[in-house]
């Protein structure tokens, strides 16, 4: 069957550039056209790259005289709107940062645009990444491709659904605890979560700084492992980025098998009140990897409830400290205009990192945090992989989040470890309930990128779940 | 482990320590809702940390410093730099009084 060409992988974009089946500009064109089309039901884009057509005519240019050098070249791809972009209005979908125009780049996307990459525009998020469904974005939620009754998921909503909705070829989110894998999962599309230092935090507007990491959602693992390659590395502009060296993702990928590759299946992520359709799609994964040749073993960690707590001091606390620069002095507008989720999530932070909670509270979780750190350092002495559910179920419905001051907490309760030990983690589709996906979490020691990357490339070969919904059919 | 209860009095004093203002229904609101959120973080007492450091920084980078000059790339022009300002004066930025005005938080 032919593929249309919003359903292009990277690689096959690039293929059909080189074939002359289709131009850049043809692709961008289409894009364009199916933004035009669908993105007022969905909410997905914020804005548009106004010289989009123009950057693809030069690619085009390019393509025809040196053939294709750099591996995003002519690549469509939408950025969460989080990320300092020159020329495009960056607001992290809150209204303090209305009509902001960024005055320097982030690392990332410089990366990505140095790498050939065409931005077609800014996508719909939590603001200030705040929340885990898009719902507390000062610009209306943006609604699940599969079903506009449900939500994306947060904060990265806007990029998973973009995928999902065929309206880029691939994707930048980041995460905190869960913003690309939660979304991913809900909008059944491939997200992965970098070590914490491997992608800079420069030009990224900060929630928790010592968890905040950038990452990529795409159509599969491939793509994912592409574009991570491109934006990972050490950067004078961000001190916490690891020197350690970045291996070409993409060629230890393909791999036949999962012989020798030991998985950890954690006993306390399959919830209590996880739905019985959701954990036979864990166990079925479980069954798959050994059909794979992997050792899948069941382990024991520490309680997720915990890791919520954790989380949220850590995340809180830095929230406070990181937006205090919003005092609409040299950018942006009055406090004012924080949306009420925003000020809950300063306000708690100020209260822990206050004079008397201080040690109840912020020291208290960052050495609960040193526990989950060990835990998992003992875990991979033994295990290469950690899997589990990426949440506890399938998309839930627009309005959820409302009234419920954790939402985004619970809904990532089995994210928040790996994030907070700075872990790297794919996320993968599983199956379906009630019509909607489910997502698979395979989740490496920091650093270990390439292992992540290549088992659930593995699983993602080997099993038919990364379906696309029939847009005319489902809005 | 006693329960701790956040009032509206401390609602409204955090709010001024994070230059916030809020409508008195905020107020009641985040004072219910820190309540419950404390009840949650307070599950952490469950778990023994008495001789367990704590972890700021997760990949173990420390004193990452740079060479002491000027890295030109990252000079933002005035005009730029003063562009998405709402108040400039020749060439400044205009900053609020901060001092003695506390009768205005």
């Amino acid at each position: 069957m032919n593929k249309q060409l919003h359903e292009l992988t990277i690689g096959e974009v690039h293929a059909g550039y080189m074939s002359k089946d289709f131009t850049c500009v043809n692709l961008v064109k289409h894009f364009l056209n199916r933004i035009e089309k669908y993105n007022h039901k969905l909410n997905i884009y914020l804005a548009l790259n106004e010289k989009a057509l123009q950057q693809a005519a030069e690619v085009d240019k390019e393509i025809a005289e040196k053939g294709i050098t750099r591996e995003l070249l002519g690549i469509p791809m939408a950025i969460k709107d989080n990320f300092l972009t020159v020329g495009m209005s960056t607001t992290a979908s809150s209204n303090i940062l209305k009509g902001y125009m960024p005055q320097f780049e982030s690392t990332v996307t410089s990366k990505l645009l140095a790498a050939g990459a065409i931005f077609l525009g800014k996508t719909n998020m939590d603001s200030f990444a705040h929340g885990s469904s898009t719902e507390t974005s000062d610009f209306g939620p943006t609604l699940n491709p599969w079903n506009t009754d449900k939500l994306p998921g947060g904060s990265s909503g806007g990029s998973a659904a973009a995928i999902t909705a065929g309206l880029a070829t691939a994707a930048l989110g980041s995460e905190t605890a869960g913003s690309i894998r939660q979304p991913a999962a809900w909008c059944g599309v491939t997200g992965f979560k970098p070590s914490y230092g491997r992608a800079s935090r420069y030009g990224c507007i900060a929630m928790a700084s010592s968890t905040d990491s950038p990452g990529p959602i795409g159509r599969n693992i491939k793509d994912c492992a592409i574009i991570t390659k491109v934006i990972a590395g050490k950067d004078p502009y961000d001190g916490t980025t690891t020197p350690a060296s970045v291996e070409n993702y993409p060629s230890f990928l393909d791999k036949k098998d999962l012989k020798g590759i030991k998985i950890a299946l954690v006993k306390e992520y399959m919830l209590k009140e996880m739905r019985d359709d959701v954990k036979q799609l864990i166990t079925d994964a479980v069954t798959k990897f050994k059909e794979l040749g992997a050792e899948v073993e069941e382990i024991s960690l520490m309680d997720p409830k915990y890791a919520i707590g954790v989380y949220t001091v850590i995340q809180r606390s830095e929230v406070s400290s990181n937006l205090s620069r919003f005092d609409g002095i040299r950018f942006g507008h009055t406090r004012d205009q924080f949306c009420q989720e925003t000020k809950r999530r300063v306000m708690l932070g100020t209260y822990t990192l206050s004079a008397g909670y201080y040690d109840a509270f912020y020291k208290k979780a960052l050495a609960v945090r040193t526990r989950i750190v060990s835990e998992f350092e003992e875990v991979f002495k033994t295990y290469d992989a950690v899997m589990g559910a990426v949440s506890p179920g399938p998309a839930l419905s627009v309005g959820a989040s409302k009234n419920q001051p954790m939402f985004g907490e619970m809904e990532d309760v089995l994210l928040e470890q790996s994030s907070i030990a700075g872990l790297t983690s794919a996320g993968v589709p599983c199956g379906f309930v009630d019509g909607l996906p489910i997502g698979l979490q395979i989740t490496c020691d920091q650093l270990q990128e390439t292992k992540a990357l290549m088992i659930a490339d593995c699983y993602q070969q080997n099993t038919n779940f990364n379906l696309f919904p029939d847009l005319d059919k489902s809005l | 482990m006693h329960k701790v209860m956040v009032s509206a009095e401390e609602v409204k004093k955090i709010a001024k320590l994070a230059s916030l203002k809020l409508q008195q229904e905020e107020v009641d609101l985040f004072a219910t809702q820190f309540t419950q959120t404390v009840d949650v973080i307070n599950q952490l007492n469950e778990i023994d940390t008495s001789s367990v450091p704590g972890t700021y920084q997760v990949n173990n980078l420390a004193n990452i410093t740079r060479e002491d000059v000027v890295d030109t790339d990252r000079i933002l022009p005035q005009a730029i730099a003063l562009r998405e300002a709402k108040l400039t004066h020749n060439g400044f930025f205009v900053v609020p009084r901060v001092i003695d005005s506390s009768e205005e938080l």
